[in-house]
């Protein structure tokens, strides 16, 4: 008697309740936000974000450009430069704090540049298949065989160097990584019964293209795409350092990090340490973000990959 | 599993054959004469004229190429434009520097990656792992041209411990052989040498490694949990298993496809990162100068590391697909 009526109210339960709309967005977020590393993450971020935005524009008023004193080189951290001054007398904090603008924008624009065209042509060829898929993965591959950083002082090499032609160059490098992604996705995706019958209906393949494998395909693109902004921002600062992102005056972190080089046989290790303390702050921020991501996107991973 | 390697290697010959017209072509959009910068801010139109006579920048661009590919097939990778020396003669010299630092490099990661991806699987969500695992986030968000400069500020400027540029100090006299420093001193018996070249290599490596270290740790570490939520591990432990025995011989066999398949992708890792390397530790391998010679335009070097590279990296794959089959006797090539 009771199983009867207790599988009765577990059918009258289906039945009536009505599902909750929570959306995979929201879904995704409430799990992100259980994740204790992409809040650090996001915290960091967000930290910089601040800093670099809101408080040095309007409480640092100081153009690292030109505001220099002489009198004041190379001094170490002390209560008024917190972290040192620079061969200019320029405050290092400062120039960090401006310089957290620079990293930002390269990387997402990289980024964006690179997850756009990547993703059009991942998504495209391993649509359409046949030759058109030989060809685009085959130059994707052959891009991939060089050494990105490589490739990247190439390309900045080709063009001259400067933020704009770093943007471009680590865009490049980063184009084949978003295809080959796309292109898996959509291999899963193709062969699945929604797509048959949207192409048995006769829905051009292009809004097939963006209205049903897109969305479905996003997942593994999203979080590509926070942590390649982790790597466009090292890679910046590698260029920097190499001498062919940012020019000089410019607080960009690689570039402040070459000019500190010159100074640590005197012993202006602040010049060095805190340039690179902020590279790695920022990046570790983004790379938790991915992460949590992840496991936010794909609950299979989460279960394996803790 | 030898006429899969044979096709394989006979497979990359079209992908070589695609890379170099790439990059010909690519190094050509490049601005810059070459013939005018080595000429020198002085040099007349004549003497530029005969520069590009010599090295035959004044011909069509198809027919500058078929020049050189048949060059290539006898082994001839041209001369630098600016030192004039043979590419192929410099390869030779560079490329062990770069390939010792690299497989020291690759042999650190392996040692402490590896292991720290078994632990930190194994004893999930302990401190352990999450010191690891905070460690290899740490090792992937370090650029690692700021971690050489302090590593040799520290150990090599303050305290003096290690030695902070070059393979060899300049005073310690070791007849080459392979170019590879430490074989080369075991072969010639020389011990002063072998620990000189040791002490050298210590900081570029570490630098080298962390990335690479980072990622086999975390990639070890997921394969790892992969694999022992499986069925058969459950088995092996009720079958009385001691615990060691399940996770080397079960588990981590069955994990370690992914990991070497992250293993073949560090060539790529290794080399931008040798460029770094190589500049902070003023290393005389093929990283640095391919860096310079992009600089300064040096085509002929470009294009021949180019194709070098790209065959390096193609025949590294090739390695990764053939032990696929030797970790995992379910996968065979016909």
């Amino acid at each position: 008697m009771t199983t009867s009526s207790e599988t009765l109210e577990g059918m009258q339960a289906l039945e009536y309740t009505p599902r909750r709309e929570r959306g995979l967005v929201r879904d995704a977020l409430r799990r992100l936000w259980g994740n204790r590393g992409a809040k650090v993450g996001l915290a960091i971020v967000l930290f910089f974000v601040i800093v670099g935005y809101v408080i040095a524009p309007l409480f640092f008023p100081y153009n690292p450009r030109t505001d220099r004193d002489l009198s004041g080189r190379l001094s170490p951290p002390t209560r008024e430069h917190p972290f040192g001054t620079d061969e200019l007398g320029r405050d290092i904090l400062t120039r960090i704090a401006h310089g957290t603008r620079i990293s930002f924008t390269v990387g997402l624009f990289a980024v964006l540049f690179a997850s756009t065209v990547g993703t059009v042509l991942g998504l495209t060829s391993g649509y359409v298949g046949g030759s058109v898929e030989t060809v685009v993965m085959r130059s994707m591959d052959v891009v991939l065989a060089f050494p990105a950083l490589l490739l990247a002082i190439a390309i900045v090499a080709m063009r001259g160097p400067g933020l704009n032609n770093t943007m471009f160059a680590l865009g490049i490098t980063y184009i084949p990584i978003y295809a080959r992604l796309a292109r898996s996705s959509v291999m899963g995706i193709k062969e699945l019964d929604y797509i048959t019958a949207a192409t048995a209906v006769g829905v051009p393949s292009r809004r097939i293209l963006v209205r049903h494998v897109l969305p479905n395909s996003l997942s593994p693109l999203i979080v590509q795409f926070t942590l390649m902004i982790a790597t466009a921002i090292i890679e910046t600062a590698a260029l920097g350092f190499l001498g062919l992102g940012a020019q000089p005056p410019s607080p960009e972190w690689g570039a402040m990090l070459s000019n500190g080089y010159k100074f640590l046989t005197v012993g202006a290790w602040w010049a060095l340490m805190f340039p690179g303390l902020a590279i790695i702050f920022v990046v570790i921020g983004f790379n938790l973000v991915g992460d949590g991501l992840r496991d936010a996107l794909d609950p299979r991973l989460r279960r394996v990959g803790g | 599993m030898t006429s899969y390697i044979i096709r394989r290697l006979l497979s990359l010959i079209p992908t070589l054959f695609g890379v170099s017209i790439i990059v010909f072509l690519f190094l050509r959009m490049i601005p810059g004469d070459p013939a005018l910068a080595l000429g020198g801010e002085h040099a007349t139109e004549a003497t530029v004229e005969r520069i590009r006579e010599e090295f035959g920048l004044n011909e069509s661009l198809p027919r500058q190429y078929i020049t050189y590919m048949g060059k290539i097939l006898r082994g001839d990778l041209g001369r630098s434009i600016l030192s004039k020396r043979p590419i192929a003669d410099e390869i030779r010299v560079r490329f062990p520097a770069t390939l010792e630092l690299s497989v020291c490099a690759l042999i650190l990661a392996l040692v402490v990656g590896l292991p720290a991806g078994i632990i930190s699987a194994t004893k999930r969500n302990t401190p352990i792992d999450n010191i690891a695992m905070v460690g290899s986030l740490l090792g992937i968000s370090m650029p690692i041209f700021w971690l050489g400069l302090m590593l040799n500020w520290f150990f090599a400027v303050q305290l003096g411990w290690l030695p902070s540029v070059t393979r060899l100090d300049a005073s310690i006299d070791l007849q080459r052989i392979t170019n590879l420093i430490i074989v080369d001193s075991i072969l010639t018996g020389n011990a002063e040498a072998l620990l000189n070249g040791i002490k050298h290599l210590i900081l570029p490596s570490i630098a080298l490694s962390t990335i690479s270290m980072a990622i086999i740790a975390r990639m070890t570490r997921s394969a790892m949990l992969e694999v022992l939520g499986q069925d058969y591990i459950r088995t092996a432990r009720a079958k009385g298993l001691i615990e060691r025995v399940v996770t080397v011989r079960h588990a981590l066999k069955n994990a370690l496809l992914p990991v070497i398949t992250v293993l073949g992708l560090q060539v790529g890792v290794l080399l931008s990162g040798a460029v770094l390397t190589e500049t902070i530790f003023a290393w005389p391998g093929i990283g640095r100068w391919l860096y310079l010679s992009i600089l300064s335009r040096d085509y002929p070097i470009v294009q021949g590391m180019a194709l070098f590279i790209t065959a390096l990296f193609l025949v590294v794959n090739l390695l990764v697909d053939v032990s696929y089959a030797l970790v995992d006797p379910r996968i065979r090539y016909e």
